[in-house]
C-alpha cells in the first residue's frame, strides 16, 4: 500500500492539490473564504471562514459533491476557538469525500444553516443544537431532537457532567 | 420539502381547523418498528403532513465512547443498528485502522468482507419478515426467521453470540474461526437461493402485497439525494451509488457483484432491490469463500493487537504487551478520520477525532436510517394513512441507530 501524501496547511494545499475540484471551485469562488486545508489519510479538509458557509456549500454542490451526509461538532473545550464543525459531503461523480470545516467561538455560538443548500442537513443541525448548542440561523424548525423539549445544558458538550445528580 | 414544522397542538394549515385531525402513531404501536412516534395530520384518511418524534432510546452512547479505550467502543457499537452488528464493528475499525495507518492481514479483510454480507442477508431478512407481517402476510416471517436462525447460529459459533457479536477488534478479527465454520457457511449459500425464490413465490406474484406497495411512497432521484437517502432507498429511486463499488474498502475491489438499481422509487421497487441484494450477496460469500487466503487474521502490531494465548503464557513480551493494552489501551495518533461504508441500511459513517490519547476524543456516527426518516413526509404526503404503514416497513429502519 503506498503512503497517502498528506499536505498539512494551506499553501501546501494548494500547490499540491491545485487540481481537486472542490479546492479549484473554491478558489475560483472566494479564495478569502478558505482559511486553512489540510489533507490527511486521504481526507481533504477544507477550513471556511463561519459566515461564509452557505455560499461554501452551494459551491462545492455545484462542483459536483451532490451528496451531503453529515455535519457534527466537536466540543474543543478548554481551547479557543471552542467549537469545531465538520459537513462531510460526498460526490457521487467524483467518487470522493470532503470535509468542510468551521470552528466557532465558545460564546453563543451560531452559524448559518445550510437546509437551503442540502434539505437532508435538518436532522444534523437539529441535533448539534441539541447535543452542542450550536445555533443553526435560518433552520426551519430548530428543536431538541434526542433529548426531552425541557432539558437543560447540552451533553456532549466536554463541560457537561458525567456523573452525579444534575 | 424540509422535513416540517412540528405540529403537536392544532392543526396549523390555513382554514383547516375543523377538517383536519392530528394523530399520534407510536410509540408503543406494533407497526412502528421500535419506538419511533409519528405525529400525523390527516384530512380524513389522506396525510397531509407526517411528523417523526425521537430520541426515545437515546443513550447517549456518543458521550459514553469519549470515557472508554478504542477497543472498548466496539461492543457500543453493535448497539447502534442492532440488527447487523458486524457492520457497526467493520465500519468503527476501519476508522481507528485509518487512524492508525495499520494494515490488515488479507484474509481477515475477506472474512470481514464475508461477515459483513452474512450480516447484509441476516438484516434484509428481518426486514422482509417484519415488512410483510406489516402488510399482513403473516406467513413470510415464519419462513424469513428460519433461515435467520441459522445465520445467528453460525454467529454463535463464531462469536459466542447470537446478536452482539463484537467479533471484529482493532487490527483484525477476534479469533480464528471453528473448523466447521466455512462448512456451515457453504451449507447455508447452497440452498439459500432456493430459499428468496420461496419469498419471492410467497409475496412478488401476491395481489394483496402488489397492491399495497406498488406507486406507493413514491421517492424521486432528486428527493432523495436532497434529503440524504441512501443505500437500497436511494438505489430504488435510481441513484446508482454504492460505496462497496464506488469507494471500496476491506477488499470490496476484488469481489464481483452487480449493483441493482430500480427507477419507479416505490415501496415495491426498493422490495425488489432488496430481493437481488441478497442474491448478489450470496455471490459475494461464494467468491469469499472460494478465495479465502491463508494467512494471519491479526494485524502485525504487538502494541495494538493483544496476543495470541499461548504467546502470553510463554513469553514475557507478550504478556507486558497484554497487561499494558489491557490496563492503559493503546495511544492513537492525533487527527481525524471518516470512514464509510454501505451497511444493509445504506451509507454509514463513523467520524473519529483523536487528540493522542487512549479514548477517542469524539465520535460521530452517522446511520443512514437517522437521515431516511426525514424524507418519510415526502413518501407519505397526500396518500392514505394506511400506506404510512406500508412505507415505514418498506424504508427498513431501526430505531437503535437512529437515536443512539
Amino acid at each position: 500500500m503506498p503512503e497517502p501524501k498528506t499536505f498539512i496547511g494551506k499553501t501546501a494545499v494548494l500547490e499540491g492539490l491545485a487540481e481537486h475540484p472542490a479546492v479549484r471551485a473554491i478558489l475560483a469562488w472566494k479564495p478569502e473564504a478558505l482559511l486553512d486545508a489540510k489533507f490527511d489519510r486521504g481526507e481533504l479538509t477544507l477550513t471556511i471562514a463561519a459566515e461564509q458557509i452557505r455560499a461554501a456549500a452551494a459551491t462545492v454542490q455545484a462542483a459536483g459533491y451532490n451528496f451531503f451526509e453529515d455535519v457534527t461538532a466537536v466540543d474543543w473545550f478548554p481551547s479557543s476557538p471552542r467549537f469545531q464543525l465538520s459537513y462531510h459531503i460526498v460526490s457521487h461523480s467524483h467518487k470522493e469525500r470532503i470535509r468542510l470545516r468551521v470552528m466557532l467561538d465558545g460564546a453563543a455560538p451560531a452559524v448559518d444553516s445550510i437546509t437551503p443548500v442540502w434539505p437532508s442537513a435538518n436532522f444534523y443541525e437539529r441535533e448539534v443544537f441539541d447535543l452542542f448548542g450550536i445555533a443553526f440561523e435560518g433552520h426551519p424548525n430548530l428543536c431538541r431532537i434526542m433529548m426531552p423539549d425541557d432539558w437543560q445544558g447540552h451533553p456532549l458538550r466536554k463541560d457537561y457532567p458525567v456523573e452525579g445528580y444534575r | 420539502m424540509n422535513p416540517g414544522t412540528p405540529i403537536l397542538e392544532a392543526p396549523v394549515a390555513q382554514g383547516a381547523r375543523d377538517q383536519h385531525m392530528i394523530l399520534n402513531m407510536g410509540p408503543q404501536h406494533p407497526s412502528m418498528h421500535g419506538v419511533l412516534r409519528l405525529v400525523v395530520e390527516i384530512d380524513g384518511e389522506i396525510v397531509v403532513r407526517l411528523y417523526p418524534e425521537i430520541g426515545y432510546l437515546h443513550t447517549g452512547i456518543e458521550k459514553t465512547c469519549e470515557a472508554k479505550f478504542y477497543q472498548q467502543v466496539v461492543p457500543l457499537t453493535d448497539r447502534l443498528d442492532y440488527l447487523s452488528p458486524m457492520a457497526n464493528n467493520l465500519c468503527y475499525c476501519l476508522a481507528i485502522e485509518q487512524l492508525l495507518s495499520l494494515e490488515i492481514p488479507e484474509k481477515a479483510q475477506w472474512m470481514r468482507v464475508l461477515l459483513a454480507e452474512l450480516t447484509r442477508l441476516n438484516s434484509h431478512l428481518i426486514w422482509l419478515g417484519t415488512h410483510a407481517m406489516d402488510i399482513g402476510a403473516l406467513t413470510v416471517f415464519l419462513y424469513t426467521f428460519r433461515e435467520r436462525e441459522e445465520i445467528l447460529r453460525i454467529f454463535e459459533g463464531l462469536a459466542g453470540q447470537r446478536m452482539m457479536t463484537s467479533y471484529f477488534r482493532i487490527g483484525g478479527l477476534s479469533m480464528e474461526p471453528p473448523l466447521d465454520f466455512f462448512d456451515r457457511v457453504q451449507g447455508f449459500i447452497k440452498t439459500f437461493p432456493e430459499k428468496i425464490d420461496e419469498y419471492s413465490n410467497l409475496l412478488t406474484g401476491n395481489p394483496i402485497f402488489k397492491g399495497r406497495l406498488k406507486g406507493v411512497g413514491i421517492l424521486s432521484a432528486a428527493d432523495a439525494i436532497a434529503l440524504g437517502v441512501t443505500g437500497p432507498n436511494m438505489r430504488g429511486s435510481g441513484v446508482d451509488f454504492d460505496l462497496r463499488r464506488d469507494m471500496p474498502y476491506s477488499s470490496y475491489e476484488k469481489f464481483q457483484f452487480k449493483v441493482p438499481i430500480a427507477t419507479a422509487g416505490d415501496c415495491w421497487a426498493r422490495y425488489e432491490i432488496r430481493l437481488i441484494e441478497m442474491r448478489e450477496s450470496v455471490k459475494i460469500i461464494q467468491q469469499a469463500l472460494d478465495g479465502m487466503p491463508a494467512g494471519p487474521i491479526k494485524a502485525d502490531a504487538p502494541k495494538i493487537v493483544l496476543p495470541d494465548r499461548e504467546k502470553m503464557k510463554t513469553q514475557m513480551e507478550a504478556l507486558i504487551h497484554h497487561f499494558k493494552i489491557v490496563t492503559e489501551g493503546f495511544a492513537v495518533p492525533a487527527g481525524e478520520v471518516y470512514q464509510g461504508i454501505e451497511s444493509p441500511r445504506g451509507q454509514m459513517g463513523y467520524y473519529v477525532v483523536s487528540d493522542g490519547t487512549a479514548k477517542p476524543y469524539r465520535v460521530h456516527f452517522r446511520n443512514p436510517s437517522f437521515a431516511t426518516l426525514q424524507a418519510l413526509e415526502t413518501m407519505c404526503k397526500g396518500r392514505m394513512l394506511a400506506d404510512v404503514v406500508a412505507v415505514v416497513g418498506s424504508i427498513d429502519i431501526v430505531l437503535g441507530e437512529i437515536d443512539r
